[in-house]
Formats: structure tokens, C-alpha cells, sequence
């Protein structure tokens, strides 16, 4: 597998802010010279259903969507959206994934039971999964908004880009306050 | 000359030379920026609505929202019979709405450039139907084209206003979902300086009386049959002989799943799909041995084809509902099984109102009265899933008036003392004046309840004709929606605060009662709007009765024993003080 060319899907609830991952790594591939397409949720889903974004990376990428058993990376910024979106994975995909549980309504209503432990049985459990406590992490890093830059740190140790390069694709994807808090996110991810 | 003018989109974040990653739908504003267009007018809906809002960040195009797409199409012709280049942005059902004046200017053509985009959605990410807008470029006879990528969506859109010109009509512009959404490498070119034409009185061209149209109908032909002669010479539909076992038409978004599920096979692009290329497509089938047709939705290139005489293959391998994707591709032609999500059954999580939604406390107030709900089109129609499932039916925009108003006339007078018509604001000012005016005017008793808001909230907040602002967030004349109710005829036009919960029952009582048409106003503005300063509430002795669970609320979740409030998600509305009948719920402390 090159690292300079994968498929990445991005999921988590509506409303959780998962755009600005793939924009970040939208600009990293576009500054790198490589091809690349973004498929983001727009719309009903994203009061607080599920969401899915596709990226792909590469020369000759045609379809903007990753196909099921194809992904070589899946952040999820959710528990139970991970487990959701195992089956894009393929056999020796990796799963980043944030520990944090959102509570669907029909959890919340009793209809359904959330899994004990999402991210150790089934489907997850078939994958490399690496659990990060993003939500804490980005806390620390000075704002719980921040947990996407987290992920993007754990991402980052597996792809081939420079540090210099994140950084820049970073600076130029969030507002110029919130630089320094979403960089040492990144980098709390990332270590 | 232009380059102030290119300097200003600069500023606005658009810089106009570096490649960039952009939206389909940012590519169209873009191309239509580039082709120099002067005037937008859309009503928004996924998945278009972003070709209009990026339109709005070039300052030198006038951009506004209308109140529907008919609207919105209306003054896009207009302003292109008055000389300038104009475009109009919607969703497929937008097309509908907007149908009338559509099929007309189709006879009148036009002055300055006029495209129509229009966005489906296979698969109904965020609509109501499936329905294949090529079917409206048939209908209407008006050319089509319909791009596959960022890039080409630029492009396209320019050339659209190039033909619309030189063939004197209006031109779709098709996207999907998948094009509309999906961000991909686009190069950028300037601004073309195009001055707005001078505007001219031509009544045979303009005037569409019988005698008129019927001289503009053969035009209409003519040029339908000039195009389809000049579609088989058209770059942009493209034959890329490979290996010539396979041969696939196709076109959009399918032609970039077809690339990647089948690399060897021959391709024909169409990048107009409408007229079709029947010279081009016979000398496509005669170099390939198996020739297959993959679309979205309806069979459409398929039938034209087989229709010419043309044996082809396509929707006996795909069938008729939801996305086409590499892998049903592959699995229709190379029988590679279709890769299944696990067998582990996950709770579902479908969308929900948002925590402090206004809409919420109506919803609950009608759930408790068991009232019928004929619901529309918004937010709220989120209300239909339990536990609130407070809807019985949702048909289209504006409809939930006429269908009260229709079943007050099924079943009697009595029926309306236990039905509401719902709608928001956006969908009132979009098509549900006209029901109101007819439900008093045919002296039906039915209760209409407003979901002010003060915003277009479904489709990502976009400003309407009653919000006080404009596109560009100026200052703009606000309808008033209480005025406006009572200038129809109804007298008793009732305004309540929907976090009250005990007030929305009290008068949603008392207006069903009433013998005649009444409205109430249900007003505050969406969560999203405005951060809350209100900290968030704790459960504090919680007897676990599960009365504030009913609420529907993300930020309230039971956890074994008890039930507790999620403060990352709480804003404070306070509904659930309101509905638990232990006083158990309180105010909390905003920690600093
Ligand atoms: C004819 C048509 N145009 C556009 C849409 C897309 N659309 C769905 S809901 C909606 C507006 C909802 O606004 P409002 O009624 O104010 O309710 P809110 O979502 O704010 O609760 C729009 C524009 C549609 N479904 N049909």
C-alpha cells in the first residue's frame, strides 16, 4: 500500500463537526500534487444522524465514493458509528477511533440497546482498531471542539506527509485564532 | 479592466487562479461567475443550495433568494429577456414548482444567457422522491447537459450560457448528489466581461397568446433538430475506445463508478443528455460487442436508444431505485458478489431535532392532546419518528393545508376539532398562502400552526422573505406572518412562545374548537441561531417515570437507574423542567 494514495471514510453523528477533517486532508493531497475527491453530507442527516464523508487519494481516482471492503483507514469520531462503518474497511484496514458514546433516540427511548463494548466485538473486532480518548485529549488541548484535530494527529502516523506540510494544510483550513489550539491537538494525537 | 473585480472574489475567499478542491455545486457558481453572469435566483434545497450561496460571495453578481422556485424562476427569465446572463438554482421537486414558467420560456427563448440547474438526489439522501429531472429536458425541449465532476461543472455551466445564447434557450444544468456534493480538483479562469444586452419590446417572442406560440413551437423544433444533428459533434459527448468487448454510455456521476469498475471497457460520455447523440451512439454500438447503458433512476438514455433501433442493455441489470456505485457495477457485469455490511444488528440513528429545537414543545403538546398532525416539509417533519411520531401525513412544500382543508371536506366538520395543518415559515411564504386563502374562502374550519423559526432550517439556514435579512445577511423588509394570515381572511391569528409548553396546549385547544379557519404562530428562533446563555439543567432526584424522555430530546438519556442530562449537548431550553412531574429538573450552575 502506498501511503500516498488511500481511501479514507470519516463518520460520527450530524452536527459533530466532521467536515473540517476532510477539508484538512483535501488541501494536504491538493499541495502534494496528488489527485483527490471529498463526498460530504449535506442536508437530513446532519441533524444528528449519521454522517459519512469519503476521501480519496491518489492518480487515478474516479468515483467519489469509497467502495464497501476498500477503505485503508475509517475515523470515526463516535463508538457505534465505527462499528457502522466497519464493513468499509478492508481486511488489514486500520479504524481510528474516538471512545466517545452519543446516544441514538432509539437508545434513548429504549427501543434499542447501545453494544456493550463497539469497538472489541464484532464487526470492529475483525480490524486494527485504535481507540483514542479524543474528547479528553482536545479538552486538554484547550477546546472539545478540537477532537476532530486529534483524530487527524492519530491519523497523520500512518500517511507519509511532512509535519511542516499538516501544519500548513491545518493553518489554512481553521480560523487564525484557533490555530494554536487545534495544532496541539494534532500533535496530542499524533505522539 | 476586470481586475479589481477579480481581486474582490479574492477577498471573499475565492482565489481565481490556484487549483482548487471545490463542491460541484461551487463549481457552478464559479463557471457562472467566469461566464459573467449577472443575476441568481433560487430557492434553496438539497442538494443545490450551495450553488447559490457561493454565487452570493461574488460581489458582482446580484443574488438573491426567492420565496419558491417558480418565483425564483420568473425572475431569472426575466432578467434574461432584459439582456442579462441569468441563473436559477433548485432541487429535482424544485423543478415542479417552477415547471410553469419553465416550459414557456422553452417557446420564447431567451436574451441574455438563462440556465437552470437542477440538483436530483438518487437515493433521497434529504427528499421525498426520486424522481429523474432529465424527463423535464424531454418534456419542455430544452438541451441539457450534465457534468461529472468539479471541473466540468465549471465548464459546463460556461458553455451552458454559451448555447443558451447562440440557440436562443434556456439550458439545464443536471447535477446529483454525488456530483452536487463531492469535492474535486478545479482549475479557475477569469471573469468574462459580458455586458447586459439592451433590452427590446418583441411581442411575437415575448407574448405567448395562441397565435404566437404556436409560430414559437416551430422554432422550438427547429432548434431541437438543429441540436441533436450538432449534439454527434459535440466534444462533450466523448467516445474512448478501449477494449471493445463492453461498450458503456453513460454520463455524470455513473461515469465515474463505470471507470473504476470496469477500466478496460469502451466509453461513451454524454455530457448532454438531452438531445441525445443518435448518430454518435449508432457509431459507438457498431465498434463494441456488448453495448450497456448505465444510469440513475428511470431508464431513460436506454429507452431513446432502443427506440432507434439500437440493441442495449442497462436497467435489467441495475433496476430503477437508489445510487448506481462501483461495486453494483461490478457485481451487474462481472458478477463479483456485492460486498454486505456485517450481519451485527446496530441501533439505527436517524436524524433528530436538535437539542433546544423550538419545534420540540409544540410536537409534545400535540402528541399529548392526540391531535392528527397533516404535516410538510422542514425540520419538523423530524416529528414523525417516535416518540413523538407526531405526523400523519407529509406530501410536498405547503401542502399540509390543503390536505386539512381536503379532509375536513372527506369527513366533516368535526374532523378538523382533532387535526392540525404544521408547516415553518420558509414553507408557508413557499406555497401555503395560496391554501390559506383557499381554506377560507371555501369556509373550511381547519387550525393551522406556523413553526416561525425565522429561518429556512432544514436546508441549512438560509434567510427567507420573513427573517428581517437578505442573502448577503443585509437588513431586508420582513413579511409579517401574522398580517398576512389575517389580510387572508383569518380572524383569529394567535402568536405563542413554543418553549411555553402549557401555553401551546391551551390554545392549540382552543383553536381547534373554533368553526372556522384559525392560525397560530408558533415563534422563536431556531437553536442553532443564537448561542445559548442559558446554563445547562441537571436531573436532581430523578424517580426514573420517563415522562421527559418523551421529549425526543439528544441531551436526555437514561442511564440504568436514572435519567441524566448530557451538559456538552443541553442549551437550556428548559422543556423538560417543564413536563417532570417530580420538579426533579432544575437550572444548573454555568461552570466558568
Ligand atoms: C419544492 C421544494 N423545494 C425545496 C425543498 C427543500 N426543503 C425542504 S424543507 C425546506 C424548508 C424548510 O424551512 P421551514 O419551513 O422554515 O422549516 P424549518 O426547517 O426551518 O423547520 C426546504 C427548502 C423541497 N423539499 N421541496
Amino acid at each position: 500500500m502506498s501511503q500516498l494514495s488511500f481511501d479514507l471514510v470519516i463518520v460520527g453523528v450530524g452536527g459533530q463537526g466532521t467536515l473540517l477533517a476532510s477539508k484538512i486532508i483535501g488541501k494536504l493531497a491538493l499541495s502534494a500534487g496528488l489527485g483527490v475527491k471529498v463526498s460530504e453530507v449535506h442536508g437530513m442527516s446532519q441533524r444528528g444522524g449519521s454522517v459519512i464523508t469519503h476521501v480519496r487519494v491518489g492518480d487515478a481516482v474516479h468515483a467519489p465514493l469509497v467502495s464497501l471492503g476498500a477503505a485503508d483507514y475509517l475515523i470515526s469520531f463516535e463508538a457505534l458509528e465505527a462499528a457502522r462503518a466497519a464493513a468499509y474497511l478492508k481486511e488489514d484496514g486500520i479504524a481510528i477511533v474516538n471512545t466517545q458514546r452519543i446516544l441514538p433516540m432509539p437508545v434513548i427511548t429504549g427501543a434499542a440497546a447501545y453494544p456493550a463494548d463497539p469497538l472489541t466485538a464484532p464487526p470492529l473486532s475483525d480490524h486494527v482498531v485504535e481507540a483514542v480518548d479524543a474528547l479528553t485529549l482536545a479538552v486538554e488541548a484547550g477546546s472539545q471542539k478540537a477532537v476532530n484535530l486529534v483524530l487527524l494527529g492519530r491519523l497523520s502516523r500512518h500517511l507519509a506527509f511532512e509535519e511542516e506540510a499538516w501544519k500548513h494544510a491545518i493553518a489554512s483550513s481553521v480560523p487564525r485564532a484557533t490555530f494554536a489550539t487545534n495544532l496541539k491537538a494534532f500533535e496530542a494525537g499524533r505522539v | 479592466m476586470d481586475e479589481n473585480k477579480l481581486i474582490s472574489a479574492e477577498q471573499f475567499g475565492m482565489p481565481s487562479r490556484e487549483p482548487q478542491l471545490m463542491l460541484g455545486n461551487e463549481a457552478v457558481a464559479r463557471g457562472a461567475w467566469e461566464a459573467g453572469v449577472h443575476v441568481v435566483s433560487s430557492y434553496p434545497g438539497t442538494p443545490s443550495t450551495e450553488i447559490t450561496e457561493a454565487a452570493a460571495k461574488y460581489e458582482e453578481v446580484d443574488v438573491q433568494w426567492a420565496p419558491n422556485e417558480k418565483v425564483a424562476a420568473e425572475v431569472a427569465f426575466g432578467a434574461a429577456m432584459a439582456g442579462a446572463r441569468a441563473m436559477t438554482c433548485m432541487k429535482h421537486v424544485g423543478v415542479n414548482v417552477a415547471a410553469d414558467p419553465i416550459f414557456t420560456a422553452a417557446y420564447t427563448g431567451v436574451n441574455g444567457g438563462l440556465v437552470i440547474c437542477c440538483a436530483d438526489d438518487p437515493a433521497m439522501h434529504s427528499s421525498q422522491n426520486e424522481q429523474d429531472s432529465r424527463y423535464y429536458a424531454r418534456a419542455a425541449h430544452i438541451p441539457m447537459l450534465e457534468p461529472a465532476d468539479s471541473q466540468e461543472c465549471l465548464e459546463y455551466t460556461k458553455l451552458a450560457f454559451e448555447l443558451s445564447e447562440e440557440l436562443d434557450t434556456p439550458v439545464f444544468l443536471r447535477l446529483t448528489t454525488r456530483i452536487s456534493h463531492a469535492r474535486s480538483i478545479v482549475k479557475q479562469g477569469k471573469r468574462e466581461s459580458i455586458p447586459v444586452k439592451a433590452y427590446r419590446k418583441d411581442m411575437m417572442k415575448y407574448v405567448m397568446m395562441p397565435a404566437m406560440a404556436r409560430k414559437r413551437h416551430v422554432h422550438v423544433e427547429k432548434r431541437e433538430s438543429f441540436l441533436s444533428e450538432a449534439a454527434n459533434q459535440m466534444p462533450i459527448n466523448e467516445i474512448t475506445m478501449r477494449d471493445q468487448e463492453i461498450g458503456v454510455i453513460t454520463s455524470g456521476a455513473c461515469y465515474q463508478y463505470v471507470r473504476d469498475a470496469l477500466p478496460n471497457a469502451s466509453t461513451l460520455k454524454l455530457g448532454m443528455v438531452y438531445p441525445m447523440p443518435m448518430k454518435l451512439i449508432k457509431q459507438f454500438a457498431d465498434q463494441v460487442k456488448r453495448l450497456i447503458v448505465f444510469e440513475e433512476l428511470e431508464g431513460l438514455l436506454e429507452k431513446d436508444i432502443r427506440a432507434a433501433g439500437i440493441a442495449c442493455e442497462g436497467k435489467n441489470l441495475t433496476g430503477l431505485q437508489g445510487e448506481l456505485s462501483v461495486e453494483s457495477i461490478k457485481h451487474a457485469l462481472l458478477g463479483t458478489p456485492m460486498p454486505v455490511a456485517s450481519g451485527v444488528d446496530l441501533p439505527a440513528r436517524p436524524p433528530v431535532l436538535c437539542p433546544g429545537c423550538p419545534h420540540r414543545g409544540v410536537f409534545y403538546a400535540v402528541s399529548k392532546l392526540g391531535l392528527r398532525v397533516m404535516g410538510d416539509i422542514g425540520c419538523y417533519t423530524l416529528a414523525a419518528l417516535p416518540p413523538l411520531s407526531a405526523m400523519d401525513a407529509c406530501l410536498c412544500m405547503g401542502a399540509s393545508i390543503g390536505m386539512a382543508s381536503g379532509a375536513e371536506r372527506a369527513q366533516g366538520k368535526a374532523f378538523s376539532k382533532g387535526t392540525i395543518a404544521v408547516l415553518g415559515d420558509s414553507t408557508f411564504l413557499h406555497s401555503g398562502i395560496a391554501p390559506l386563502i383557499d381554506a377560507v374562502y371555501n369556509r373550511q374550519s381547519i387550525t393551522v400552526l406556523i413553526l416561525d423559526n425565522r429561518i429556512t432550517g432544514m436546508t441549512g439556514h438560509q434567510q427567507n422573505p420573513a427573517s428581517g435579512l437578505d442573502i448577503r445577511n443585509q437588513p431586508a423588509p420582513a413579511v409579517d406572518i401574522q398580517k398576512l394570515c389575517e389580510s387572508c381572511g383569518v380572524t383569529h391569528v394567535s402568536i405563542v412562545d413554543p418553549f411555553d409548553l402549557k401555553a401551546v396546549e391551551k390554545v392549540l385547544k382552543e383553536e381547534t374548537e373554533r368553526d372556522e379557519v384559525s392560525v397560530v404562530i408558533a415563534r422563536r428562533a431556531c437553536a442553532l441561531l443564537e448561542r445559548s446563555t442559558i446554563p445547562p439543567y441537571v436531573i436532581d432526584g430523578c424517580r426514573n417515570c420517563g415522562m421527559c424522555l418523551k421529549l425526543a430530546c439528544p441531551a436526555i438519556e437514561r442511564r440504568e437507574k436514572q435519567v441524566v442530562i448530557n451538559a456538552a449537548l443541553c442549551i437550556g431550553c428548559g422543556m423538560c423542567a417543564q413536563v417532570c412531574p417530580f420538579k426533579a429538573i432544575k437550572e444548573g450552575v454555568r461552570a466558568v
